[in-house]
């Protein structure tokens, strides 16, 4: 959908509504670096990469009241209405989810500052592959934002499902870690737990794909099946 | 245990589905109304139904009819010499542009308020009761009656209950306004145009009249003309956008304000140019 910023009579407007489009895409490049050196962290038992990950959060959380106040300004003084209001209340939605995200990063960062033995490596190896199909999610979903592409949002919005199957699998295996050796349980929760925060992921970025889809069509489609959206929203 | 999701419904604005309205639900039905000054067309082709104790905004860029359109309801246009018009405004049932229509009596059911307070030069009491003098009531049992709730009705009693003989001209402008307003509730009429009855007033007097258009809904049916959209969206119930003499959309205001369906309306309320 073109979004047309540009074309208020008040520049100022403009101006003020391009600017917090930018900074969430900005913001949202920043939650995916995080979440990128997170896993890369866990993966190569980067302990200063995992730090640097911790120490980096409170610029996410700075962007998220920065814009919150943004967004209240322009509502105050902008009275926005049609498009214009429903693009702000679908930042002001987003950023609160790409903060969410920026948490999880950050407890999988903390992965990274423990050891592991040989055998409890193999968990970290099957987190790591679902970690990089949350990247490819929140990357997916940050580009149907930046182009308000509703199409691209809602193959978003299905692909959670992967996500869903691939946390139940880890999910049992790391049942059969614990029951095997019950020595290992507390490593196994710390790898369960980081598991745990990439499967929310995906269901941030399944809402986040939810506020694309009500900028663009003026529905709010949460709580809606994947076929009523696709019958009723989309066509 | 909660066994009944709790009622979230907005309880403020009652919702009608303007496509199907039945017909003890329409005020006023406008069919196919075109309007011409001279050669030059004014309105075109205008369709729609106002709904009966509702409030219905119209509004739109200048020059895009609005007001015209509003004035042609109690046939204010009659008196623009060059003023044509073809097509229908029923009122139950009856074209009020019909020869047999009485253009007085039609005004007594269907008010007029303009954009700067009009009072006479008289007293407050003398003011409101003007329409019931012009009709031959003298009993003054029911003359103090009518003034005090009309004024109250206009939020206005409070103010001028101890000087009711005195000059209406010494009142403020908002109290100005809403003695205009109890003038024209004081003959009961059924359809009240607003015709931007705050644009010559301050944000609070504008408040107060905007509170008294939505109390006003629950006895009359009441249309507005405004170039303030977020006052539109503040009063109305329906919502009318005009552009360049056409009714571009019709909708409930709710819907009109977030999500409209056509893009002309988008560009109007979001400011931009089209």
């Amino acid at each position: 959908m073109e979004l047309n910023l540009n074309k208020h009579i008040s520049g100022q407007f403009n101006e003020e509504l391009e600017q917090i489009r930018n900074d969430v895409l900005k913001m949202g490049g920043l939650v995916e670096q995080q979440l990128t050196n997170a896993l890369n962290a866990v993966n190569n038992s980067d302990q200063a990469l995992a730090k640097r990950v911790l120490e980096t959060d409170y610029l996410i959380n700075r962007m998220e009241v920065q814009i919150d106040q943004e967004c209240t300004r322009i509502i105050a003084k902008r009275q926005p209405a049609a498009s214009d209001l429903r693009l702000v209340l679908a930042i002001v939605k987003t950023i609160t989810d790409l903060e969410r995200i920026g948490d999880e990063a950050e407890r999988i960062a903390k992965v990274a500052l423990e050891s592991f033995n040989k055998t409890q490596q193999e968990f970290l190896v099957s987190m790591d592959n679902m970690g990089r199909k949350a990247i490819h999610m929140l990357n997916q979903v940050l580009d149907a934002f930046a182009r308000m592409d509703v199409d691209a949002a809602f193959e978003v919005h299905k692909s959670d499902k992967i996500l869903d199957k691939e946390y139940e699998a880890i999910t049992r295996q790391l049942m059969t870690y614990m029951m095997e050796d019950p020595r290992s349980i507390p490593k196994v929760m710390d790898v369960f737990w980081s598991v745990r925060s990439l499967e929310r992921i995906g269901d941030r970025c399944q809402n986040i794909s939810e506020y694309v889809i009500y900028f663009v069509k003026g529905t709010d489609v949460r709580h809606t099946s994947e076929k009523d959206i696709q019958n009723n929203v989309l066509s | 245990m909660i066994s009944v999701a709790p009622d979230m419904s907005n309880k403020t604005s009652s919702v009608i589905d303007l496509n199907n309205l039945r017909d003890e639900q329409i005020a006023l039905r406008i069919k196919e109304l075109d309007l011409y000054y001279a050669e030059k067309q004014a309105l075109e082709n205008i369709t729609m139904n106002i709904p009966k104790g509702q409030v219905t905004a119209f509004i739109g860029p200048s020059g895009c009819g609005k007001s015209t359109l509003l004035r042609c309801i109690n046939r204010m246009n009659d008196l623009v010499d060059t003023c044509r018009i073809e097509g229908e405004i029923l009122l139950h049932n009856q074209n009020i542009y019909d020869k047999s229509v009485d253009v007085a009596s039609l005004r007594r059911a269907v008010g007029m308020v303009f954009q700067r307070p009009n009072p006479f030069p008289k007293t407050i009491y003398e003011n409101v009761v003007y329409g019931l003098r012009l009709q031959g009531i003298k009993d003054r049992r029911i003359l103090d009656e009518v003034v005090e709730r009309s004024l109250r009705n206009a939020a206005l009693w409070n103010e001028v209950k101890d000087r009711l003989h005195d000059s209406a001209l010494g009142l403020s402008g908002g109290q100005q306004q809403r003695l205009v307003i109890a003038r024209a509730i004081a003959i009961e009429p059924e359809v009240l145009l607003l015709d931007e009855p705050t644009s010559a007033l301050d944000p609070i007097s504008t408040l107060t009249i905007e509170e008294l258009i939505t109390e006003l809904k629950d006895k009359y049916t009441v249309v507005i003309v405004t170039h303030n959209m977020q006052q539109a969206a503040r009063v109305s119930d329906q919502t009318a956008f005009m552009y360049m003499g056409q009714l571009i959309e019709h909708a409930d205001t709710n819907t009109l304000f977030t999500t409209p369906k056509m893009k002309k309306t988008e560009d109007y309320i979001t400011g931009r140019y089209g």
